[in-house]
């Protein structure tokens, strides 16, 4: 069966390691902070200016002063701080910040990544994507393998205007996780129940598919 | 050696129709609320607004965004505001979006006397298009140019009669970087206070970039999207 939105997040903190820094978007990337592993610590940044992002407050504890990249209220973890927004993208710039993961519409295979754009609709900005996905160590993308028509969104090249060059590492989709290398999509497990045929026939940019393709433990 | 002013009216009396402001916040997160409300009663027009975002309908920038005060934006992200949407569409207003980091370091660029910077942001879409781009260890980067304003106002929590001040958690956003880029830099805080009731090791922007500060007034840290524990 194909992942949901919390199964996706499940998988991606799997990536997580102790002691990393890390970014995550708006949406799906939000959700991984729910699931990271017992006996890995981790940091939060928000990109408008904090590390040791925690999460939502309790009613009382609400700060207008104190609010994430999304703009909602959230609460800092003991050891946090805050910083202005150039810092902030400074410390992305500079490699500083491990993982980075975000959402997209499209990727393809050579790495490029379109999620800020879709011409002829109402252009709402780019905030920090393009920072952070031409910037960042690492990035891992969390996306529908498909669209709503049932059309793949992993692409030969980007059919939308694009937010970064060559730049993913990695995606889990609902229906698989893949490595982006120079030869293309590379398949590294299946979400449960999902064939290899079906990733082949809803993956439209290369794909290289090697051996057994284990399934994933989510 | 003092730059206090009354109030908002008396701290944005010479800013006329055309110019060029930098205004403080992320989101409705730490904005000018009384210099934005000051703005309106004033009336000038044709303002250009350097800001991450443009409010909300009702708040912040859509204030000035309603009373058709705006010509142009330069901003990060602006989907939080309908009509902002209506004027764009219809060529009312114009907008150049700028990546955040990019936003953020050309304004710090200005108050660090700096013209121009070299950043990976953007090089390979369609922002690129028209600027310099250079090769540094193998990698690809656009020229982009310092940002300047006639005015920059912001809001911080605490400052002095010198203009030092101090911000409170994630409101110190774009704003400390922006009070060091204005040629006029105004500043309302939620407490002025005397020189020397600051700690000197704890001041965010030191007084030397601001020209005028005044104690605010009514604050309603109107919140974006509440969000709460589960």
């Amino acid at each position: 069966m194909a992942l949901d939105k919390y199964g996706i997040a499940k998988r991606i903190a799997q990536e997580l390691q102790d002691g990393m820094y890390v970014n995550l978007g708006i949406g799906i990337p939000t959700l991984v902070s729910n699931y990271v592993p017992a006996g890995i610590s981790i940091m939060l940044q928000s990109e408008n200016g904090m590390l040791g992002m925690g999460p939502y407050p309790a009613e009382e504890d609400i700060d207008p002063d104190l609010i994430n990249a999304g703009k909602e209220t959230v609460t800092v973890l003991p050891g946090g701080c805050f910083f202005d927004s150039a810092e902030s993208f400074g410390m992305i710039r500079a490699g500083k910040v491990n993982l980075t993961v975000l959402g997209a519409m499209e990727v393809a295979d050579n790495g490029d990544i379109a999620n800020w754009k879709i011409p002829g609709k109402m252009v709402k900005g780019m905030g920090g994507a393009m920072d952070l996905v031409a910037a960042a160590q690492n990035i891992i993308v969390a996306m529908m393998h498909t669209n709503p028509k049932g059309e793949s969104k992993l692409l030969p090249q980007c059919s939308l205007p694009l937010t970064g060059v060559r730049c993913v590492k990695k995606i889990v989709s609902d229906l698989a996780v893949l490595a982006v290398t120079p030869q293309g999509f590379k398949l590294l497990e299946r979400a449960p129940g999902i064939t290899v045929e079906e990733i082949k026939a809803k993956t439209a940019g290369r794909l290289i598919v090697e051996g057994e393709i284990p399934e994933m433990k989510v | 050696m003092n730059k206090v002013v009354a109030n908002a009216d008396e701290a944005l009396h010479d800013i006329s129709d055309g110019a060029v402001l930098m205004l403080g916040g992320f989101g409705l997160s730490g904005i000018p609320e009384n210099s934005i409300a000051a703005l309106v009663r004033k009336g000038v027009k044709q303002l250009t607004c350097i800001s991450n975002n443009a409010g909300v309908d009702d708040f912040g920038l859509g204030l000035l965004l309603q009373t058709r005060q705006i010509k142009k934006m330069l901003s990060s992200y602006v989907g939080e505001n309908a009509e902002f949407e209506r004027q764009l569409l219809s060529g009312e207003l114009e907008v150049d979006l700028i990546p955040q980091g990019t936003l953020a370091t050309r304004i710090q660029m200005a108050g660090m006397g700096i013209p121009a910077f070299f950043t990976p942001a953007g090089y390979g879409t369609e922002i690129a298009e028209g600027k310099e781009v250079r090769e540094f260890n193998g990698k690809q980067y656009l020229m982009e140019l310092a940002l300047h304003a006639d005015f920059a106002i912001v809001k911080a929590w605490k400052g002095d009669t010198m203009g030092n001040l101090v911000f409170r958690k994630t409101t110190r956003n774009f704003s400390t970087s922006m009070a060091k880029a204005g040629n006029i830099t105004i500043v309302e805080v939620e407490h002025l206070v005397q020189p020397g009731e600051l700690d000197p090791d704890q001041i965010h922007v030191p007084g030397i970039y601001v020209h005028r500060i005044f104690q605010g007034k009514d604050y309603e840290k109107r919140i974006e999207r509440k969000t709460v524990k589960m």
